[in-house]
């Protein structure tokens, strides 16, 4: 018993040092084999705190182009709203039969990163505005990710630059489905990987998203093809995609909450069983 | 001892909100991103207890870590450094450090460079194997070690030799 305590206390520095390595050595194996990082993330106050101080000031740099941004949503939004109002002058259409599927919230974001190799964005909403896990997020450009984790007034959102990032996608003239990765290289390209080799594949095609998931609504824009392979196996084509958004310039974002998410999953999982 | 621990603590916060806010952001050439939150392993004083800057690097490590969401790669790494700091000290003052009459303020350059250089190329080899997490890119952890670290020394080199003239 003696020699015991006596090992532990000549090695203590040692003993420590293997103790906090592996604390650390834990989080980090879990924040890359599992889909949430659970213990250690930026939705919560201190870092929400520190970001938001930050960015009070430094959106004041970035007003221009967000103007810029806005009047040109707006313009396209006007445009949608002129042609609907032209379309239902000749037929009457019904609208108390009709639901809402998806509900829309603003976010600002708060902290941005790119240059990882598994790339987080922090937002000042949380769960005291209504968000939870698996609310998709976009802006008028296109897709940016997937809310991950909430804390009270905070989120982060797990970009599609992360290498844990898997979202279904497909051709804007075609059906033909593929799952949206990223290789970790370039903030300006993502990997449209698994598109069956019947889809015919052209550079400058734009890719949307695939509607096939219960998170993003069908055709919100991606990005275009730049260049594509075929897969080592033959069967598939890797398409590199330019995406529509600059990732690294991101100042207001949307988040999408789909209505109709508890009764798809229930439904799907009714199948699994 | 009070003033060593205040400024100490002054330090920790200071390195750590110019590395969330300011360091984290930089970006250059897209991806090459200084870390001198190490400072303050460097300037730990010698004197002290060990284990108290292993805990420390640790916790500065894990407040890095929170807030740019990468699970504990700066912890791991942090503390890698601080467990490895005797052995540069050793090899980079030579018997100044087995006298422990180490003054940060007043060293050669010369040796302060090579503590810091090896000090920063360990703690980023450290921290980029465990960011990518893969043995394939290996390349891609070399690339980023090398750019990250000749940032790293130029800043820190710098900072240290800034801020101890100013305490004479």
């Amino acid at each position: 018993m003696q020699q015991i305590f006596n090992f532990v206390i000549r090695n203590k520095t040692f003993l420590l040092f293997l103790l906090l390595f592996s604390i650390a050595l834990a989080l980090t194996i879990q924040s890359h084999s599992y889909h949430r990082s659970k213990f250690i993330n930026s939705a919560n106050g201190i870092t929400g705190g520190v970001y938001g101080t930050v960015n009070s000031v430094d959106q004041y740099f970035d007003l221009k182009d967000e103007n810029q941004i806005l009047a040109e949503e707006n313009r396209l939004l006007r445009e949608k709203i002129l042609n609907l109002e032209n379309k239902s002058d000749s037929s009457f259409i019904d609208t108390s039969y009709a639901k809402e599927k998806y509900k829309v919230f603003t976010a600002e974001v708060y902290k941005n990163s790119y240059s990882l190799s598994d790339n987080y964005l922090t937002i000042n909403k949380g769960e005291k505005d209504g968000l939870v896990e698996d609310f998709g997020v976009i802006t008028s450009n296109g897709i940016i990710g997937i809310i991950d984790n909430t804390s009270n007034g905070y989120a982060t959102v797990l970009s599609i630059l992360n290498r844990k990032s898997r979202i279904n996608a497909k051709l804007k003239s075609t059906n033909h489905i593929g799952s949206l990765k990223w290789n970790g290289k370039s903030p300006e390209f993502t990997q449209l990987i698994d598109v069956s080799k019947f889809a015919p594949v052209k550079v400058g095609d734009t890719i949307v998203t695939g509607g096939q998931s219960s998170i993003f609504p069908q055709g919100i824009g991606i990005g275009t093809i730049d260049s594509f392979e075929t897969d080592i196996s033959g069967d598939t084509y890797n398409i590199n995609v330019k995406l529509f958004n600059d990732m690294t310039n991101i100042g207001t974002v949307y988040i999408l909450q789909n209505l109709d998410a508890e009764e798809i999953k229930t439904l799907q999982n009714s199948i699994d069983e | 001892m009070n003033s060593v621990i205040g400024s100490n603590i002054v330090r920790f916060v200071i390195l750590l909100l110019l590395q969330v806010v300011i360091c984290n952001n930089i970006n250059f050439f897209g991806y090459i991103n200084p870390y001198i939150y190490i400072i303050f392993i460097f300037l730990y004083p010698v004197k002290e207890d060990r284990l108290i800057l292993l805990l420390v690097s640790f916790m500065l490590g894990m407040f890095v870590d929170m807030f740019s969401d990468s699970g504990g790669v700066h912890a791991a790494a942090a503390v890698c450094l601080a467990y490895a700091r005797p052995i540069l000290l050793k090899s980079s003052f030579g018997m100044l450090y087995e006298h422990q009459s180490i003054k940060f303020t007043n060293t050669e350059v010369g040796s302060l460079i090579s503590y810091v250089t090896f000090g920063t190329v360990l703690h980023h080899l450290i921290l980029f194997s465990l960011e990518i997490f893969n043995i394939t890119d290996i390349l891609l952890i070399l690339k980023k070690t090398l750019f990250s670290s000749i940032f790293t020394i130029i800043l820190s080199v710098l900072i240290i030799i800034l801020f101890s003239r100013n305490r004479k």
